[in-house]
């Protein structure tokens, strides 16, 4: 049966029948349910995909889709997904994770699976928090950030987990914002549809431990000004009144205002498909608090070997090669010997 | 070489130990250098007893050029070491021996344990900056291996740097360039870890059949093959490299056209993780791993625990604690495996007694894992997984059927329970694919039956009871315990894992001293067999022999509260027959009334 002859499925059918017990207004809310509206473009069927997921708030989501689904251990979905896939490449595999649960505890699967490039897709939910437990800062939370466990302000720098994923030569890499509906909805489609591990990072609000967090980038009057939407082939242009570029003055971004010296034709060009990540990464440099609108949209989409194919792809050299393998033979492989009754009645 | 090996031979002596040397001089003694003709050997036994035959078997040959391998290497026993200087392997060097294909890489040396080492190129990195000649030194390459073995025996280097100085003290580069090499060796051996004991039986009579040699690690690889064959499951291997557990994945890395998937994790954690998405999916899963390893795996075992997915986990065990004795053995790692994951957590373990056993152990554990849905957990050690011994080798026919069964979905308008249980309480294994069962699984306490997130008190005690029940009512699915001896006696000597062989030698031994001794080794540690509490109330005293501090001693104690009295040996090396034979003869002098 081709994906074209597949009953269409509707939203509703990729909802479990859990109740979603996260705080009501919780970003995760609108994350879940983009997720269940995207999924139907796919043409996959609900058995053959998997959520696979780590501990925190953001790792309850696999409960609330109707497909097959792990919530794992703290920071190690990464790591289950790997396996599952490397077994099953028949299935569509997604891993949800958290700041905390993905870029501390997790860290090494998170950077291992990326550089493996099996076709995965990771969805981060950034919050600077960790929700699950109550309020600590986590790694991106930003230097100086007061929680429960950094009541003077934090004074470990952050990690930003696009830069990370672009440093594992990831080759899918992408953000969006969780009230950015229509937007969440193209980029994790596009993570679906890219083969290799597509790496998500989606600005998610915690209303109870870290309101707000993403004001700049979410409230109407501002948010023109602190996002840049990025579009493959198109110039960096950016502001309420599409005013503003980022042009490169030699190795460093720089905003500049259209008409006032530079025009669309200075400034950077958006190529997603750029084999050389230097683009990407400085793109995912860009900091609210450095002045800097902040990118949404795919930063990067290449084609990259990947594992789970590689893997196959040994295994069918092998049996060309060498026939499919035989116990027996093997077993009487090198020096045999053979006892037989009469020796041992002596 | 001969220099090399009458140092060797005084630093043994030096040692304590009973020296015999057989000098092998070529007949020709202008043989050109690297031909077969033209190899020097020089073979040193030392053994802690009296040697009568100096000159049969080799455990260990150092080759210093494929001349010398294939020369020497019908003296080697199975599962001995070789010590080869891979950089006299050149194609040049090949010819010179006679030889056709590499022996390094056709495969003719799968029975020993081959240690590539490039032997030249150390030696003039450790003499570089002394400014000798490549030729003069190479020389120095000799006192490489002699450092190298001196390090595998726990040789003292002092009697030959004495001896160096003695010799060359004139020439102080050469003195030094020596010196250098000889250290270079040692220290060789103390940072790549190899392996020093290898496990030996006494040749014993052999039922009638095929045999191969094989060794414990070896086996194991083989037994999981089989094991996936006999349930019809490709094989799927999650693995950090440790020693002494390296050469399984390594082994099973070479048998791709078996559909053997090996993946080497970024460790441990992400090894295990690796392994429960892979048993999710439906494959035979499987991760190896030694003591270190598994304290990092241990959280994720408990989730496979939760989970009640079949799979499997082996732990070679070596010298602890923390790094330790990474080249020793010991089985210090028993209560590790029973109870080092938090909360309620159990899992069945099964032990290997010996090489060839390695093969039947694993089969018999996913048999389990399937049957009862569960991680079970295999132990080796490094004794049992380095030794070699005659294997006979099994039909297929002959081996178990395994089958495994994944439900499809059911028309009769009922959801699906994915904690629903069998007569054993076994769940269902429904794997992601199958239309109609998508459910969600995970670490949070469950719902008996549905599985769903449950923090319900009396349920949580129902589903810990379960998983508990569930485990030790596999003692109704494996074998009765077996004694070897007469059923009542005065002393039991009740045994696991490596210690196997030395403890039969000895109760063999003591049985004909006419002594009222028997001897129980066990194979399944958890649960123990439904037998084993009455079997132990047959007899006088209980000995208890193990290379840790008493562990299935007190496991016993706490069981069936029935003194015992522990031999424990901790030196890294395995027990001599007489150390046991000695400890049985003393309680069973004291136990019979005069
Ligand atoms: C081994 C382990 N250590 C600690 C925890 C406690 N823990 C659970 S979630 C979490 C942090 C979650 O933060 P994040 O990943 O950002 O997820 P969020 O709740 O914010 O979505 C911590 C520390 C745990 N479950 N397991
Ligand atoms: S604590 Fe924060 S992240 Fe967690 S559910 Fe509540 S709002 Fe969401
Ligand atoms: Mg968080």
């Amino acid at each position: 049966m081709s994906s074209a002859d597949l009953p269409v499925l509707t939203a509703a059918q990729f909802a479990s029948d859990q109740d979603v017990r996260w705080c009501p207004g919780c970003g995760d809310y609108s994350i879940l349910a983009q997720m269940r509206r995207m999924m139907p473009r796919l043409g996959v069927p609900l058995e053959k995909i998997v959520f696979i997921s780590g501990i925190g708030c953001s790792s309850r989501f696999p409960y609330y889709m109707n497909t097959y689904g792990m919530h794992g251990i703290h920071g190690r979905a990464p790591a289950i997904a790997t396996g599952l896939k490397a077994v099953r490449p028949d299935l569509q595999v997604w891993v949800i994770t958290g700041d905390g649960d993905g870029l501390s505890i997790g860290g090494n699967h998170l950077m291992h699976c990326i550089r493996r490039n099996m076709d995965i897709n990771i969805v981060l939910f950034n919050n600077r928090v960790y929700g699950l437990t109550k309020g600590q800062y986590s790694p991106t939370s930003p230097l100086g950030q007061v929680t429960k466990s950094t009541p003077m302000g934090a004074i470990d720098n952050p990690l930003h987990p696009l830069s990370i994923a672009i440093g594992c030569e990831a080759s899918f890499v992408a953000r969006s914002i969780d009230v950015n509906i229509k937007h969440l909805a193209m980029v994790l489609q596009r993570a679906a549809e890219h083969q290799g591990t597509a790496f998500v990072e989606v600005y998610q609000n915690c209303v109870v431990f870290n309101d707000r967090a993403f004001q700049y980038a979410t409230d109407r009057e501002t948010k023109l000004d602190h996002v840049l939407e990025l579009e493959h082939g198109k110039p960096l242009v950016f502001g309420k009144n599409r005013e503003k570029g980022i042009r490169l003055n030699g190795l460093n971004p720089q905003v500049v205002m259209l008409g006032d010296g530079y025009d669309e034709q200075d400034l950077l060009v958006h190529d997603e498909q750029a084999t050389e990540p230097s683009l990407a990464y400085l793109l995912s440099r860009l900091r609210h608090e450095d002045g800097f609108p902040e990118p949404i949209g795919v930063f990067r989409a290449v084609d990259a070997a990947r594992y789970d194919e590689e893997l196959n792809r040994q295994i069918q050299l092998a049996q060309a090669n060498r026939g499919i393998g035989d116990l027996e033979q093997l077993f009487h492989s090198g020096d045999t010997w053979t006892v037989t009754e009469n020796e041992n009645t002596v | 070489m001969q220099l090399t090996g009458s140092q060797f031979t005084n630093a043994s002596a030096m040692a304590g130990n009973d020296v015999a040397t057989f000098p092998d001089f070529p007949a020709e003694i202008r043989a050109p250098k690297g031909t077969r003709a033209g190899v020097s050997g020089f073979q040193v036994q030392f053994a802690a007893d009296e040697i009568f035959t100096p000159g049969d078997e080799l455990d260990v040959l150092v080759a210093m050029n494929p001349a010398a391998l294939v020369t020497n290497l019908s003296d080697v026993v199975p599962g001995g070491l070789l010590l080869v200087n891979e950089d006299s392997f050149t194609d040049k060097d090949l010819k010179l021996a006679g030889c056709h294909t590499n022996p390094l890489e056709d495969g003719s040396l799968d029975s020993y344990r081959l240690v590539r080492i490039p032997m030249t190129t150390l030696t003039r990195k450790s003499v570089e900056d002394l400014g000798l000649s490549t030729k003069l030194a190479d020389r120095c390459k000799n006192f490489f291996a002699m450092g190298l073995v001196y390090w595998l025996f726990g040789r003292e280097l002092t009697v030959t740097l004495e001896f160096i100085q003695a010799k060359f003290g004139d020439k102080a580069e050469i003195a030094q360039a020596n010196e250098r090499a000889l250290r270079a060796g040692w220290h060789f051996g103390e940072t790549t870890e190899i392996f020093d004991i290898g496990y030996r039986v006494a040749p014993a009579r052999l039922a009638p059949g095929t045999y191969n040699n094989v060794m414990g690690n070896q086996a194991l690889a083989w037994g999981l093959m089989a094991a996936a064959r006999q349930s019809d499951k490709d094989l799927f291997l999650g693995s950090y490299p440790i020693t002494p557990a390296s050469e399984i994945l390594h082994e099973l890395s070479r048998h791709k056209n078996f559909a053997v998937r090996t993946f080497q994790a970024e460790d441990e954690i992400a090894a295990m993780c690796a392994v429960i998405g892979a048993a999710f999916g439906g494959a035979m899963a499987v991760t190896t791993t030694s003591g270190p390893g598994i304290a990092l795996k241990s959280e994720a075992m408990g989730l496979a625990v939760i989970l009640e997915l079949p799979m499997l986990i082996v732990s070679v065990q070596r010298g602890g604690p923390s790094t330790g004795l990474p080249t020793k053995t010991e089985q210090a790692d028993l209560l590790q495996v029973l109870f080092g994951r938090n909360g309620e957590c159990p899992m069945p373990v099964l032990a290997c007694r010996s090489p060839a056993d390695c093969f039947d152990v694993p089969v018999q554990a996913w048999r389990i894992a399937t049957r009862f849905m569960t991680p079970v957990i295999v132990l080796s050690d490094g004794y049992v997984a380095n030794g070699a011994e005659p294997w006979r080798i099994p039909r297929l026919a002959d081996l178990p059927r395994i089958p495994v069964r994944h439900p499809k979905a059911t028309d009769d308008g009922r959801p699906f329970h994915p904690y629903s249980r069998d007569a054993l309480l076994a769940r269902p294994w429904a794997i992601p694919g199958t239309p109609g069962l998508m459910h969600r699984i995970g670490g949070l306490e469950k719902e008996d039956p549905t599985g769903n997130v449950c923090y319900n008190p009396e349920n949580h005690q129902r589903m810990v009871n379960l998983r508990a029940e569930k485990v030790e009512r596999i003692a109704d699915d494996i074998p009765r315990q077996q004694v070897h001896g007469p059923e009542q006696g005065e002393v039991l000597v009740l045994s696991w894992g490596g210690t196997f062989g030395a403890c039969a030698t000895a109760v063999e031994h003591c049985l004909q001293q006419g002594m009222q001794v028997a001897h129980a080794h066990l194979r399944y540690l958890n649960p123990l067999p439904a037998n084993l509490g009455d079997l132990l109330q047959q007899y006088r005293q209980i000995l208890v022999p193990e290379w840790n501090r008493g562990q299935l001693r007190m496991l016993i104690q706490a069981k069936y509260l029935r003194a015992t009295i522990g031999l424990n040996k901790i030196q890294g090396k395995p027990f001599a027959v007489q150390e046991i034979v000695d400890k049985i003869q003393t309680i069973h002098d004291c136990q019979v009334p005069k």
